[in-house]
């Protein structure tokens, strides 16, 4: 997990997602612990359990879409909420690693579940010297 | 993009005159503190609504609007297949069919009182709700095509409630010509523990008052009169529903192109109603329709299991169940003629008139029985369809209050223990796994939604019967 930074950004009925850091892949990371922010206080799980994940698309904000849907799939087969993960992006590929737990209603206390990502405010691009992804997701 | 110029019709329409790449003009039928209200992306996004392929009339947007995916939520959209008319993903949304059915109880809000706590807390034992909640039915795949092809008919025949539930659900409870083979192992699989599930977010079960009748003779046929307690159920097609909609935005993104549609928002993700990827969306997501019809089926069986400890003698009576966001295959008159139509209705609800043959027997003099659902702290209304409504935008009417904050700016605002407390000592029992849901759920969060029902039934899109007031809020 390299360093960076996770934030909630307003949408009318939802919640927009965004991460940066120095690389797309610490970007795409952030914006899954902002994914798992939406839900639980990723603080609150503990990394025990890895999972793979892979997706490919043409470019990559569909990508960053990609992305987060495969967690939410995974989230909502599993019954588990992530809180590390470790990014590799090779062209328009990526294969993730996501470390959590199951769902705990007394210790997590979730508020709401996110049924996809979407392509609204959806944008991955490079400024001032850092990535940012971001898009809103659908709760 | 320039924002569209919105000019005033009467006190609740509004219109945006066609200009550049609309195909027809918008309209929003609201009164002028909602219009102020609405974010100006809500216009933006239906005038782009009215520039796909096929469009019928208008693009509407009903009193609660606000800013969606593609389409605004309160989106209403009608295209002709014949005309090259599309079928639109954004047009219907992710939680596919999400809707509220109300039962009749037999119960006055006194009965209720005497037990409330105790009804509150059992219902929240007894219906799976909140985030990672699982049902007591775990479906083989044999048995899961079998649901998603009878929808709450499947659940009747499995004894989860009665023949004459059916009667009184949209579509007589399952969609037909539809397609499991459509449907990925994903999102089967994303239901398999899902079934009877509340979900999360703005879903919820309600016991609730009927405190005022607005429409004597309605109302009689609608069985309600002041004083009664009704259940009102809240919820959708769930995971299932939710991945049928992530899979097919991505398809129809990556299609558009190649089938000639310029979408001027991806979120507009469309297919032709007569092309296969249209044909293979409308197919899953009548599935899912069908996967939300089964799910408040059973979760009226729980809350009659719940009734029937407390109640022993109480018989809990579908009054109706409407479904928000779908696209539908109807008839409508336009200009003079009948068209064979493909109606979008997102966080929008079906509100058909006096006489359609779709509406109940017991209403169909009435018209259409049209439920909107409020928020925890404020009121829900039945409404009824009205000859207008079908003229005015394919007979659709608002589908609940619509958020006026967002989830992140409540979440600042209020605390969920606050809010409890502050509606329970008004009488209101709210019973949650999720003191932050809770907050972001705050009724203040959301629009007024009284204003939103005087609005629809002044624009004539639909008249007011009913006004209910929540006693126990179960929280999804």
């Amino acid at each position: 997990m390299t360093d960076g930074d996770w934030e909630h950004f307003e949408h009318g009925a939802d919640i927009g997602v965004r991460g940066s850091g120095p690389t797309v892949e610490a970007a795409f990371e952030q914006a899954a612990l902002a994914l798992t922010a939406v839900i639980v206080d990723p603080a609150r799980v503990a990394p025990q359990t890895e999972i793979e994940v892979s997706c490919e698309a043409t470019d990559l904000e569909l990508l960053l879409v990609d992305w987060l849907n495969a967690l939410i799939y995974e989230m909502a087969s599993r019954r588990m909420v992530f809180s590390a993960f470790d990014v590799r992006i090779d062209g328009n590929r990526l294969a993730a690693k996501a470390r959590g737990e199951a769902v705990d209603t007394d210790r997590h206390a979730p508020a709401v579940e996110v049924k996809g990502a979407t392509y609204t405010e959806l944008r991955v691009d490079f400024r001032d010297g850092r990535w940012y992804a971001q898009c809103v997701v659908d709760v | 993009m320039t924002e569209p110029t919105v000019i005033q019709l009467s006190e609740t329409e509004w219109e945006i005159p066609a200009r550049g790449d609309m195909r027809v003009p918008a309209f929003v039928f609201a009164d002028k503190t909602l219009v102020d209200g609405m974010e100006s992306r809500v216009f933006e996004q239906l005038a782009n609504v009215a520039k796909l392929p096929g469009i019928v009339a208008g693009a509407f947007a009903m009193p609660d609007a606000h800013w969606g995916y593609g389409f605004p939520i309160g989106g209403v959209a009608a295209f002709d297949p014949d005309d090259g008319g599309v079928v639109s993903m954004g047009g219907v949304g992710f939680d596919i069919s999400c809707g509220v059915r109300t039962l009749l109880t037999g119960l006055s809000a006194d009965d209720i009182l005497a037990c409330q706590s105790q009804l509150a807390d059992d219902l929240l034992r007894r219906i799976p709700a909140g985030v990672g909640s699982t049902g007591a039915i775990s479906l083989a795949p044999d048995e899961m095509d079998a649901m998603l092809r009878g929808g709450a008919r499947w659940a009747v025949e499995r004894g989860w409630g009665e023949n004459a539930d059916l009667d009184r659900t949209e579509e007589h409870g399952c969609m037909t010509d539809t397609h499991p083979e459509f449907v990925s192992d994903r999102a089967k699989e994303r239901q398999k523990q899902e079934m009877g599930t509340l979900g999360s977010g703005n879903h919820y079960l309600e016991v609730q008052r009927v405190t005022r009748i607005y429409d004597g003779a309605a109302a009689c046929a609608f069985g309600l009169k002041v004083g009664d307690a009704v259940v009102s159920i809240h919820c959708g097609s769930r995971g299932l529903g939710h991945q049928i909609g992530t899979e097919a935005l991505r398809e129809m993104v990556t299609a558009a192109p190649k089938l000639g549609i310029r979408l001027p928002d991806r979120e507009l993700a469309c297919a032709p109603v007569n092309s296969e990827p249209g044909q293979r969306y409308l197919g899953a997501m009548r599935v899912a329709i069908n996967c939300a019809l089964a799910n408040r089926q059973i979760i009226t069986h729980l809350a009659r299991e719940v009734f029937a400890r407390h109640f022993p003698k109480a018989s809990l009576v579908l009054l109706y169940d409407v479904s928000h966001n779908t696209c539908k295959a109807e008839v409508h008159e336009v200009d003079g003629r009948c068209r064979h139509l493909y109606v979008h209705r997102k966080g929008a609800t079906r509100a058909f008139g006096p006489g359609h043959p779709e509406i109940p027997r017991a209403y169909r003099d009435a018209g259409q029985p049209v439920l909107i659902g409020g928020t925890m702290g404020t009121a829900s209304y039945i409404l009824r369809g009205t000859e207008a409504g079908m003229k005015k935008a394919f007979g659709s009417a608002c589908h609940g209050a619509g958020r006026s904050l967002s989830r992140t700016a409540a979440r600042k605002r209020w605390q969920g223990k606050d809010i409890v407390t502050s509606l329970a000592d008004r009488g209101i029992l709210i019973r949650s796994h999720s003191l932050r849901g809770v907050a972001e759920e705050a009724p203040d969060a959301y629009k007024d939604v009284g204003a939103v029902v005087d609005a629809a039934d002044a624009a004539g899109l639909a008249a007011k019967v009913a006004r209910l007031e929540p006693m126990i809020c179960v929280k999804g």
